[in-house]
């Protein structure tokens, strides 16, 4: 188990105050102007050495990303985007950043934007977390007053600014084009790339989108040492990580865990076990709603990170983990997941907002039983239809759950086809 | 019959605006749409109109068009009268494994309506929505602003009674629980806990 004194987030649970003194006496802005002082090129080298990889889902290695920013101006600005528009069923991580911890987020803003050579940074925050926008709000206001944020930011004479932007209810804003056409004030209907965000963001400007935990843990690792973070978890899988296990466990619940943790190991120690003992465990969605799930057999040994949950045919994305015991209904609960993106699908590309709602329908006459064998296949064939048919990645969100439920639990599907005609012809 | 006012900001509102389009760069104030149309829907009792639209496009140089795109592709902008409380249920997977269910038949028989219609006295509405991100709370309810949470079918129901009566109710988990740290204690980070009790 990780050692306290390795976590990040010493607030995670809100039990001291989000406020800037209590960050501070944890640990926040110090130091800062001193570690921007050591330059763009040391930031990045340190992020990159640090091993850190995306936490929104993706996985890209951010210290890579943050080099793709221009390293001179051609007349336009540059900005940090900060991915705060947490929606991916089963993930609630960056909530519980940002209202007790945001002053970790703010400093990773200030740090991350000074490194890309940023004016500002826009945090997206979905609309639903209306008190943890606030908090971030607040302690916005906290950073402008210490003079940590605006001109001479820190005392190091560079001026930056950090914005809270709200946005009302469209998962899709997830997706960094959309969020930016979001931010820009449009639909969020994500755009084709390239140009890549870097070159062509947000106004027409390079921009840089992380997500909330990528940018939040930059100034620690930074502070203690790109060794420190890579000496946790395995190579190319380094670090820590907040998961979120929900579902069927005794006791659901936030934590951070050092990368690679056993998924048993993860939900015993921390969320109590499964309901009823491991044995009664089902699947589990070990990466948030879009990664496949894995049956029981899978779980007794995985390790939770990218690379092992990749090579099982799943991911880590998100590291929200929704564990599911016998008594699920799991196809029903993998049809719900296609009723979301349905409902999420933006409607832009052809394959995904037909798909969607056409998957949705047919996994709903699935959980009945209501349909022909030959269907499964055909199924999965138009979920190879829509998946890398589409702009951006919600049509695979959408065709890999399915995928998922076929390869491990296919005979459950069949044995419902079955009763179902069995007890037809009985009537 | 009588024509309903023409929207205009209250002062506090035209501030509050103004403070958002001062986020972005100048000429760049269409980004200040989406929370622009929050306040209006705020000012307006919880929903938008063709009329409350037309005059955010006029304040923000933008094609009404562009702002109808906009207020009718999120979902969190309202397009009819809502009740006083919106009851947001969530029912995805999460939420579903831990008892959406009962949380959706327990907020129907206890306001007698169906998803997306409001009480005859106008105080409730009731919606499903898509994943709330709180799941590790599940089962969750947004009402207006806030999340309740770890909820049973009593639980919500007490809630509802206690809004219809006018009464305060503590949001967040209902159970004896520090926000997502699991029931029973914390299993990491004992120390600060415990230094941060009673702060």
């Amino acid at each position: 188990m990780l050692a306290d004194k390795d976590r990040i987030f010493t607030n995670l649970y809100g039990h001291q105050s989000p406020g800037i003194d209590a960050a501070m006496k944890r640990g926040d802005w110090d130091g800062t102007k001193a570690l921007i002082e050591k330059g763009r090129d040391w930031i990045i080298g340190e992020m990159k050495e640090s091993g850190l990889r995306g936490r929104g889902g993706a996985g890209f290695p951010t210290g890579l990303k943050w080099s793709f920013m221009p390293k001179e101006s051609d007349g336009r600005p540059s900005y940090l985007v900060v991915n705060a528009d947490e929606g991916e069923p089963g993930t609630c991580k960056d909530r519980d950043l940002m209202r007790h911890d945001p002053h970790k987020l703010i400093e990773g803003c200030l740090i991350a934007g000074y490194a890309m050579n940023a004016v500002a940074a826009y945090i997206y925050i979905r609309g639903e977390f209306y008190h943890e926008a606030e908090a971030l709000e607040r302690a916005i206001e906290e950073a402008y007053e210490k003079g940590f944020l605006g001109k001479n930011a820190c005392g190091t004479g560079y001026d930056y600014d950090v914005y809270v932007h709200k946005g009302a209810g469209a998962y899709i804003c997830g997706e960094e084009t959309a969020l930016i056409e979001s931010l820009e004030g449009k639909k969020g209907q994500p755009r084709l790339k390239p140009p890549f965000p870097a070159n062509v963001g947000v106004w027409g400007c390079p921009t840089t989108v992380n997500n909330v935990e990528s940018i939040a843990v930059a100034p620690t690792i930074l502070r203690r040492g790109a060794a420190w973070f890579s000496g946790l978890g395995r190579p190319n899988n380094t670090g820590t990580k907040v998961f979120c296990i929900s579902g069927h466990v005794n006791n659901p619940c936030n934590v951070e865990e050092e990368m690679g943790i056993p998924l048993r190991e993860l939900i015993e120690t921390h969320a109590g076990g499964v309901r009823g003992g491991w044995d009664n465990l089902l699947a589990v969605i070990p990466g948030g709603s879009s990664v496949p799930v894995l049956p029981k057999q899978i779980c007794d040994d995985v390790l939770m990170d990218f690379d092992s949950l990749r090579d099982v045919q799943s991911g880590l994305g998100t590291a929200a983990v929704i564990v599911m015991d016998k008594s699920t209904d799991i196809v029903k609960a993998i049809a719900r997941l296609s009723e979301f993106y349905k409902h999420e699908s933006c409607g832009q590309c052809t394959p995904c907002r037909e798909g969607t709602g056409w998957m949705w329908r047919v996994m709903e006459r699935l959980v009945t039983g209501e349909a022909d064998k030959s269907e499964i296949d055909m199924l999965l064939e138009v979920t190879k239809q829509v998946e890398g048919h589409t702009i951006c990645a919600l049509g695979d969100a959408a065709a890999w759950p399915i995928q998922g439920l076929m390869r491990h639990f296919r005979p459950e599907v069949e044995a419902r086809i079955d009763a179902y005609h069995t007890k037809k012809a009985a009537e | 019959m009588t024509t309903a006012p023409a929207f205009v900001w209250t002062a506090e509102n035209e501030a509050a605006a103004q403070k958002h389009i001062a986020k972005y760069p100048a000429g760049r104030q269409q980004s200040a749409v989406m929370p622009l149309l929050d306040i209006a829907q705020r000012q307006n009792g919880g929903h938008l109109t063709l009329e409350i639209m037309e005059y955010i496009a006029d304040y923000l140089d933008m094609a009404p068009i562009k702002v109808q795109e906009v207020a009718t592709f999120y979902t969190m902008y309202n397009h009819k009268p809502i009740g006083k409380h919106h009851v947001q249920v969530c029912g995805t997977t999460p939420c579903w494994l831990r008892g959406s269910d009962d949380i959706i038949a327990a907020c129907k028989k206890k306001l007698g309506v169906e998803m997306g219609q409001t009480t005859e006295d106008g105080m409730f509405t009731l919606s499903e929505v898509e994943c709330a991100g709180a799941c590790v709370n599940a089962p969750v309810v947004a009402i207006n602003d806030d999340y309740y949470e770890d909820l049973t079918a009593d639980s919500i129901t007490q809630i509802l009674d206690a809004l219809a009566n006018g009464k305060d109710v503590k949001a967040g988990p209902q159970v004896g629980r520090q926000t997502s740290a699991p029931l029973g204690g914390v299993t990491t980070l004992k120390d600060f806990a415990s230094e941060g009790e009673g702060a």
